[in-house]
């Protein structure tokens, strides 16, 4: 019944499906890391996301957009089942995970290879070592921790700003850096995913601008989604670009695309800043 | 200035002034007992109290050693059940359980709670002094640690429930399971809470007469073990006060100081010990 009121390019697999003469930015098959087919999500009765068909590249910065409540937080949290933490949730479809479902597996071996970064950076009340050895730890590494705790912070450009007292509590860092903390402490058990549910929010400009920085640096080592609601976010820093509006995917396309020939007159009314 | 605002400030004096007396009270009932305690009690103290057994009638001198050790294996063995039972039920509460079954466990606790002393050395009496029937230490013991878990287990889980959502996710979502994220997030952040909610559970059961009078029952002697009848600092304190004698008000005063003395350390000592580690900030 949705796919009626969706023009058909929309319903893109692939984030290159589309007109062809815009696709500049991306090769025409790129290998994908993650692919969600046919989503439909519920919070008890009420739907909050419809036949959602997504595909995330690997190695590349995949960016969902969308006014308040369109459920694009929702979606990044089908991608590591978080969403299993809120009672009452229920999903219908399918992820895959390099070609695998993730919801046949073990979800703590899943979260391990989708990590999450948080709106509000959430260290744990421990030092800055212990924050970032808590991942770790949990899952029994055989890696020298000191080794790997500086790797980490080092990926996250931390590690010049703490190497001296790694062992003072995370909460002596300044927001910015609380936040980075939380991007090392996830890179840490070397996810191949990390999902990113608008980390700049409670950011200054200052800070945001560093983080923003680090994700184009990171998409080395893995796959990034992020969510935001900063449009000029979403246009500096992804290759792809989702739209969403009340639970469906308007539009999804390269990013130079999407912002500059939107196909749908929704995306286009909401970046040009009609609504939203 | 006109009358009405007259009569304003004068009611608003009047609040102010009954407001400070009444809070002036409060402390100085608190003081007053603290003064007349240390007053009448700490005269009495010697390093006889401490190491000597109870004298006998007519005597003087003597201590309440087995009062002091009794009192200790009493509170030993009601912290060995109540502090378990209620912690490991308050991570039940405010972790895993659903509605139903979290208001039925909440609604016994505050229920338990309620319950006077009295009736849960009753409840202890026929419990475990009538199947081995004799008066003992493990008697005594269990009814204290019955009182002790209705306390533990609410406050254990209100402080349970304050740790931030946000650290529950940051751990799941590193891959953490449930129980690794209650054992090494929740509970950590959460423990200091958790320690000053036992700590008044094992103060509160400290000064409880009633449920020992039939169940650790009382010793002129020393107790052996754990199933004999033992004696505590509370029952001593309800005895000698009540008897004829001058000499024993005066152990009496002393025991209610020592009392409140043993009750103090354990607090400070556990209060020290939670001063370290990293605090969550309130946000």
């Amino acid at each position: 019944m949705h796919a009626s009121v969706r023009p058909a390019v929309t319903v893109n697999i692939t984030p290159n499906i589309g007109s062809g003469a815009a696709s500049q930015a991306a090769p025409a098959a790129l290998p994908l890391r993650m692919t969600v087919s046919n989503v439909n999500f519920f919070y008890g009765n009420k739907q909050v996301l419809f036949d959602v068909n997504l595909g995330i590249a690997t190695n590349k910065v995949t960016a969902l957009i969308g006014p308040s409540g369109c459920g694009k937080s929702t979606l990044l949290r089908t991608l590591n089942r978080m969403y299993e933490t809120v009672r009452n949730a229920r999903l219908e479809g399918e992820i895959l995970l390099d070609g695998q479902s993730i919801l046949s597996q073990d979800v703590t071996l899943l979260r391990r290879r989708v990590g999450m970064v948080f709106q509000r950076p959430n260290p744990f009340p421990k030092s800055i070592f212990d924050n970032v050895a808590y991942g770790l730890r949990v899952n029994g590494t055989k890696l020298p921790l000191p080794e790997a705790v500086e790797k980490s912070l080092r990926h996250a450009a931390l590690w010049d700003e703490v190497k001296d007292h790694l062992h003072k509590s995370a909460y002596e860092l300044s927001g910015g850096q609380q936040q980075r903390l939380c991007i090392a402490r996830a890179l840490a058990v070397e996810p191949e995913v990390l999902l990113l549910d608008e980390p700049c929010s409670a950011l200054d400009p200052i800070s945001t601008a560093k983080i923003e920085e680090l994700l184009v640096q990171l998409k080395e080592l893995c796959t990034i989604v992020t969510v935001t609601h900063n449009m000029q976010q979403a246009a500096r820093i992804s290759d792809f670009t989702a739209f969403l509006l009340t639970g469906q995917l308007i539009e999804f396309s390269p990013t130079p695309q999407l912002f500059t020939t939107p196909s749908d007159p929704r995306t286009e009314a909401y970046i040009t800043g009609r609504f939203g | 200035m006109n009358p009405r605002l007259r009569w304003r400030k004068f009611v608003s004096n009047f609040m102010l002034a009954m407001t400070g007396v009444c809070a002036l009270v409060a402390v100085s009932a608190l003081f007053f007992i603290l003064g007349y305690l240390v007053y009448h009690g700490g005269t009495s103290i010697s390093w006889n109290f401490f190491t000597k057994l109870p004298a006998p009638v007519g005597e003087t001198g003597g201590g309440m050693a087995n009062a002091i050790v009794g009192s200790a294996k009493l509170l030993l063995l009601a912290s060995l059940i109540g502090v378990p039972i209620g912690f490991f039920g308050a991570i039940y509460l405010a972790e895993f359980s659903g509605g139903t079954v979290a208001f039925i466990v909440r609604y016994a606790a505050d229920l338990l709670n309620g319950v006077p002393s009295i009736v849960i050395g009753i409840f202890a009496y026929s419990l475990v002094v009538l199947p081995f029937k004799h008066f003992s230490t493990f008697a005594g013991g269990f009814a204290l640690g019955l009182m002790m878990i209705p306390v533990t287990l609410r406050s254990t889980e209100e402080f349970l429930r304050a740790v931030p959502n946000a650290l529950r996710e940051g751990a799941m979502a590193l891959g953490a399971s449930k129980w690794k994220t209650i054992a090494t997030i929740i509970v950590p952040a959460a423990y200091r809470g958790i320690l000053t909610a036992i700590l008044l559970a094992f103060a509160r059961v400290a000064g409880e007469t009633a449920p020992l009078l039939f169940t650790a029952f009382g010793n002129r002697f020393w107790s052996p073990g754990w199933s004999q009848p033992t004696a505590s600092l509370p029952v001593m304190i309800f005895t000698y006060a009540i008897a004829p004698y001058e000499d024993w008000h005066r152990q009496a005063w002393a025991a209610g100081l020592v009392l409140l003395g043993l009750i103090l350390v354990v607090n400070i000592v556990a209060r020290s010990i939670l001063a370290r580690g990293i605090a969550v900030p309130r946000s």
